[in-house]
């Protein structure tokens, strides 16, 4: 039985007070990604009562619900309409929530393929620093009446303002998927998937774990079956499982104590530090499990146009984004102070700064 | 006094300090050759700009700023100066700031499938440079020979292919900004993503309302195997509207979903003969790209939808010769409405794609009600109307009627949940339309970020969005259920 209830007016009447006391607000849906980032400090504001589809019509392919509203619960009726999320995005708990998906703008598999979360937000409504409920962006698929605050909400870690209804983008799910799996060395596989992304190829994700390279191929049935000639291997059994696995960080390569760096770089960087590495996207996005220096991981990750975040650690880490330079930190400075003057949502989440 | 209120700035002065860096080819400041600055693509609004600078580096750039920022010179950013919301349009105590030397590519990576470019790079010739290694530039706005990447980005321009490639917004990685203060900043990342706040997102589609873009990464994508469009007449527009629904259901994601209803059909089909029935109520092209197997597969399926939607004749391009005559007539409708009429103003709203057939029937009863003929063109795979409306400027009185229409149509789009701009800005066309579809906080909100970039407000000063006192003054025509907008304002 899915619940749907609009908690607005509260969840206005709590920062309202907090905007009164000067008291901080650490703002909390699920609670499975409070492992990401830097720990906020304030008291708890739940959203997870607000909750519920406020509009769904499968054929405008959009999706409008309220930031509490469980993401299994939208995947599970995206599906029953052939359609989807198509940035994939990670749950990392069953009780992931729309809205936090939307604050840490997380995406799974498909993104170098299909997008990131902030590509297929169209609109949010969210609670401001003022107290204030405010509507940005919309249902439709084209709009650039008014700056984007909805894709700037997006990923801010919950800095920026409350979200509270998320419109988003839908793709229909593709009607044939195949994996496939080859023995291959890791350089090699970068190179070839270099290769096969400038060519007109129904690739819609990629892993390199150890030597092997795994290629997963969305579309008709035909156009899989020719791709799998250009990209050879065998077909994979059980490739959903897989690709979830590799979605929620359970392949066995992400267990273990030591840190786990995401390191994001231009597609055929080479990144040389000492540690296991699984990569993604196309060569875009490399898991790193190393003991090395923060400043080592980093430098390397900025050498090639990049940058690294400590996404996992025993310990958690008091910097754990790549730093800002001063004058882009400055800017982020006078965009919080715009969009929450009295400093009340999520303080130090992101950076120490705000 | 001048128009944005302030004293007015020493001329001399300002050309004078410009001098010490810049050279003289690259200073403006006789009215003659301020002529051709003197208007964007909405020729309807001009005004001569005070001065006119062509820097040619990124350097001088950052001069001109701390110049103008120094003394209060308002600044007004211009590509190729194609935008159809005014955006551009110079302020007589301002300065005019033309990207238009900054014409240069600087990388192409066709390994990472990026391009660096200046902003002065036309949007096009990015697609044409990309030929050799099989990729191409996705966004295509109508005006693609000659809008620069620059103006695509304040922009954050689209065409007829956004559906399944995006807006400007999808198809970048990485920008240089220089702010109001001469401060050079970069977002983005040569990476799918960048720490902090998404500022590419911020900047692209922000009007030249936070800072001067001075280089763009753009993304590169693979050209499609093939592409062919499904030509499909209706003797009804609704029959057309569901049939787009129809195809977005049944799970194909088009290149390019268009429609064009029978005023524009007629005008199109007398300029281009692209082979549309003159009869037919609306025409959609449907474009399906892909590998040859994939397109096939899908043009059997859409043939199949549009019949049973009703469809009375549908035609499926056999070649690219066919193919680019189908198309010929969509993309030549806005000047083919030039052939017809003496003038003609093009609006751009965004509706939730269910409500098209009673947006157009509204909007045919409208232009009854004006007295004015109104022709659409519609990208119908995501909603983006064009409405275009035909009038005579000679006729006194004739264009205030076709400003209130273009209101009234953007207000409907608003009433049924959409935008009064899909993809050519507010500028200073929309503005008072930002009323009707923002609160005085959502405004006000805009306002204070605007400001975390840009404190003085010297940055396209009236564009984008309407000062409150604006909205009040506009929005009291405009009382929705006895209530009045903005009701914390005085009214005068």
């Amino acid at each position: 039985m899915t619940v749907s209830r609009d908690s607005s007016t509260d969840i206005r009447s709590r920062v309202v007070d907090a905007i009164e006391r000067r008291a901080p607000l650490a703002i909390v849906a699920g609670g499975t990604k409070h492992f990401l980032g830097r720990e906020a400090q304030g008291e708890p504001l739940a959203l997870g009562d607000h909750r519920g589809v406020i509009d769904y019509h499968p054929e405008e392919l959009v999706l409008t619900a309220r930031a509490g509203t469980p993401l299994s619960e939208l995947e599970t009726l995206l599906a029953e309409h052939d359609q989807m999320f198509a940035f994939e995005p990670p749950h990392f708990g069953a009780a992931a929530t729309l809205g936090g998906t939307i604050a840490t703008n997380l995406s799974g598999p498909r993104r170098a393929y299909a997008g990131a979360a902030r590509d297929f937000v169209l609109g949010t409504r969210i609670v401001n620093g003022r107290g204030e409920i405010l509507r940005f962006g919309g249902a439709v698929m084209k709009n650039v009446a008014g700056y984007d605050l909805s894709r700037l909400i997006t990923g801010a870690m919950g800095t920026l303002g409350v979200i509270l209804d998320v419109s988003l983008k839908l793709l229909p799910r593709p009607r044939e998927t195949m994996t496939l799996v080859q023995s291959l060395a890791p350089r090699a596989a970068v190179e070839n998937l270099c290769r096969w992304a400038a060519a007109p190829l129904p690739i819609s994700a990629s892993c390199i774990e150890g030597e092997h390279l795994y290629v997963r191929l969305s579309g008709t049935a035909s156009a899989l079956a020719k791709a799998r000639t250009t990209i050879g291997g065998e077909v994979l059994e059980g490739a959903d499982t897989f690709w979830l696995e590799v979605r929620e960080h359970r392949r066995p390569f992400f267990g273990g104590e030591t840190p786990l760096w995401r390191v994001s770089v231009p597609p055929a960087a080479k990144l040389d530090l000492p540690g296991e590495q699984s990569i993604e996207w196309g060569g875009a996005l490399h898991w790193l499990k190393s003991d090395a220096p923060a400043k080592t991981v980093r430098a390397a990750a900025a050498e090639q146009g990049g940058h690294a975040m400590l996404f996992r650690c025993s310990v958690r880490s008091s910097d754990p984004y790549h730093p800002l330079p001063e004058p882009l930190m400055q800017l982020h400075k006078r965009i919080k102070a715009a969009m929450d003057p009295h400093g009340v949502f999520n303080r130090g989440r992101m950076y120490a700064e705000f | 006094m001048t128009d944005s209120g302030k004293p007015a700035p020493d001329k001399r002065e300002l050309i004078a300090a410009l001098r010490r860096f810049l050279p003289d080819d690259s200073i403006r400041h006789a009215t003659e050759d301020l002529r051709p600055y003197e208007c964007d693509g909405l020729s309807a609004y001009r005004q001569t700009p005070m001065v006119a600078v062509l820097p040619r580096t990124i350097g001088q750039v950052q001069q001109i700023m701390r110049v103008c920022h120094e003394r209060g010179v308002p600044v007004v950013a211009r590509g190729a100066g194609t935008g159809l919301s005014g955006g551009a349009l110079p302020l007589g105590d301002g300065l005019l700031l033309s990207l238009a030397r900054f014409m240069s590519i600087l990388d192409i990576d066709p390994v990472n499938r990026t391009m660096r470019v200046q902003p002065g790079v036309r949007n096009l010739a990015i697609s044409e440079a990309a030929a050799p290694y099989g990729l191409y530039y996705a966004p295509d706005p109508s005006s693609q020979i000659a809008c620069t990447i620059g103006g695509n980005v304040a922009e954050n321009a689209g065409g007829v292919h956004c559906l399944k490639y995006g807006l400007t917004v999808h198809n970048i990685l990485k920008l240089k900004m220089v702010t109001m203060e001469g401060e050079l900043l970069t977002f983005g990342a040569d990476a799918l993503d960048a720490p902090g706040f998404d500022l590419l997102a911020l900047a692209t589609g922000s009007e030249g309302m936070l800072g001067v873009i001075v280089e763009v990464t753009v993304k590169l994508v693979p050209k499609p195997e093939t592409a062919r469009v499904v030509l499909a007449a209706f003797a009804d527009v609704e029959q057309a509207g569901a049939a787009v629904g129809a195809v977005i259901a049944a799970g194909i994601v088009p290149a390019g979903l268009e429609m064009m209803d029978n005023p524009a059909i007629r005008a199109a089909e007398a300029f281009v003969h692209s082979g549309y029935p003159v009869d037919a109520a609306a025409i959609l092209l449907c474009e399906l790209d892909g590998t040859a197997e994939a397109v096939a597969d899908d043009i059997d399926r859409v043939s199949a939808i549009m019949a049973q939607c009703g469809a009375g004749a549908t035609r499926v391009s056999r070649d690219e010769v066919e193919r680019a005559k189908f198309w010929a007539g969509r993309k030549m409708a806005f000047p083919a409405m030039g052939r017809i009429s003496p003038d003609y103003y093009c609006t751009d709203g965004t509706i939730p794609r269910k409500h098209l057939p009673r947006v157009l029937r509204r909007i045919q009863e409208l232009g009854r009600q004006y007295n004015l003929a109104v022709a659409n063109v519609f990208h119908a795979g995501d909603g983006n109307l064009h409405p275009m409306i035909l009038y005579d400027a000679s006729r006194p009185g004739e264009l205030e009627s076709v400003e209130k229409l273009g209101g009234e149509i953007l207000r409907l789009c608003v009433e049924v949940g959409g935008t009064i701009t899909g993809e050519h800005g507010v500028g200073v066309e929309k503005i008072n339309q930002m009323c009707d579809q923002f609160s005085s906080a959502e405004l006000s909100q805009f306002h204070a970020i605007k400001a975390a970039f840009d404190p003085k407000g010297l940055l396209n000063p009236g564009k984008a969005v309407p000062l409150l006192k604006r909205c009040a003054e506009y929005g009291g025509l405009h009382v929705h259920g006895g209530e009045l907008p903005f009701p914390e304002l005085e009214r005068f």
